[in-house]
């Protein structure tokens, strides 16, 4: 999956925040609707879609979806 | 010495006794003098749980629940039983809008399926033996909601409903059925949940301050197999350090 699928895929978990809100430097967890519930739908989309078990940890320690991209390569 | 909790003399059957609360209920039952049949898929881990078992008169069985087609070949490895321990349990979490019907076959083979064919196969073929006892490992999930759990939790809400009617069912016969519904455990199905920071918020939020072992989940099987529980079917006993008193 290429960056910018990564970010197509990653924004199609957000019921209410725009697409065009989404691009790899957005700062995800500064978005109003980012919680728990988004977190734990990414997780199953990584999962789902590239078959990388990633953690809360690794949300929490990526700042952009650009960032967690690279961590879910790296794995 | 008095002991009303003994399962000396009594043969018993336990799914899931690789790990978890199967692995320590294999251990608890044998403590008590029972002779132990652990039922799983990893055989080496089977091999493991056994040889922590006081005694030597257990043996372990390798089956797959997952694959309920297989459920009858159960039959001829199986000898007479005094209790089943259904512990066997999968708990793969989805969000509502995530599941499929693969997903839903998924959690409910082996957590429904299983106990209920393994069950109806058992009865029909008259494996138990008088004032035989079986329970059923649910869950706190069959009543209480949270995020991603709705196929864990339906899968166990279906049995607890199965075993409150199969124990009208099988009174007549002096048998007994009941559940057991574990809240926060330290096992390897909870280890392997995603978000660390919300399960610690969780198990912080129980009254008695902390999770729970597979030894506090063991030790309640033993009484309900044991003649201490000889009035008792049909229950729900929770344990679960008080989490659904709020």
């Amino acid at each position: 999956m290429t960056l910018d699928e990564f970010v197509k895929a990653f924004a199609a978990e957000f019921d209410d925040t725009p697409a065009e809100q989404f691009t790899p430097a957005t700062n995800f967890r500064e978005l109003e609707e980012w919680g728990s519930l988004v977190a734990l739908a990414i997780i199953s989309m990584v999962d789902d879609e590239m078959d990388v078990q990633i953690t809360g940890a690794d949300l929490r320690n990526s700042k952009t979806i650009e960032d967690l991209y690279n961590v879910v390569c790296a794995k | 010495m008095y002991n009303p909790y003994s399962l000396k003399g009594k043969t018993v059957l336990i799914t899931g006794a690789s790990s978890g609360i199967g692995k320590a209920t294999a251990i608890e039952c044998s403590r008590q003098g029972a002779t132990v049949l652990l039922l799983g898929r990893n055989l080496e881990r089977l091999t493991q749980a056994m040889e922590e078992c006081e005694g030597t008169s257990h043996s372990v069985i390798q089956f797959d629940l997952s694959k309920i087609d297989n459920i009858p070949d159960l039959l001829g490895m199986l000898p007479e039983l005094d209790g089943v321990v259904h512990s066997a349990g999968v708990n793969t979490k989805y969000l509502v809008k995530k599941i499929n019907q693969e997903r839903i076959d998924e959690l409910l083979h082996t957590n429904y399926y299983a106990p209920a064919l393994i069950t109806q196969l058992l009865l029909n073929n008259k494996k138990f033996k008088k004032n035989a006892s079986m329970v059923f490992i649910s869950s706190i999930s069959a009543s209480y909601a949270s995020v991603s759990n709705a196929l864990y939790a339906s899968s166990k809400a279906a049995l607890n409903a199965f075993v409150r009617c199969l124990a009208m069912e099988i009174a007549p016969r002096g048998m007994r059925a009941n559940v057991i519904q574990p809240g926060i455990i330290e096992t390897p199905i909870l280890k392997a949940y995603a978000l660390t920071e919300e399960m610690q918020d969780f198990k912080n939020s129980c009254p008695l301050g902390h999770s729970g072992e597979p030894t506090d989940i063991a030790l309640g099987c033993v009484y309900l197999l044991s003649e201490a529980s000889k009035f008792t079917t049909g229950s729900i006993m929770t344990i679960d350090g008080g989490l659904t008193l709020k």
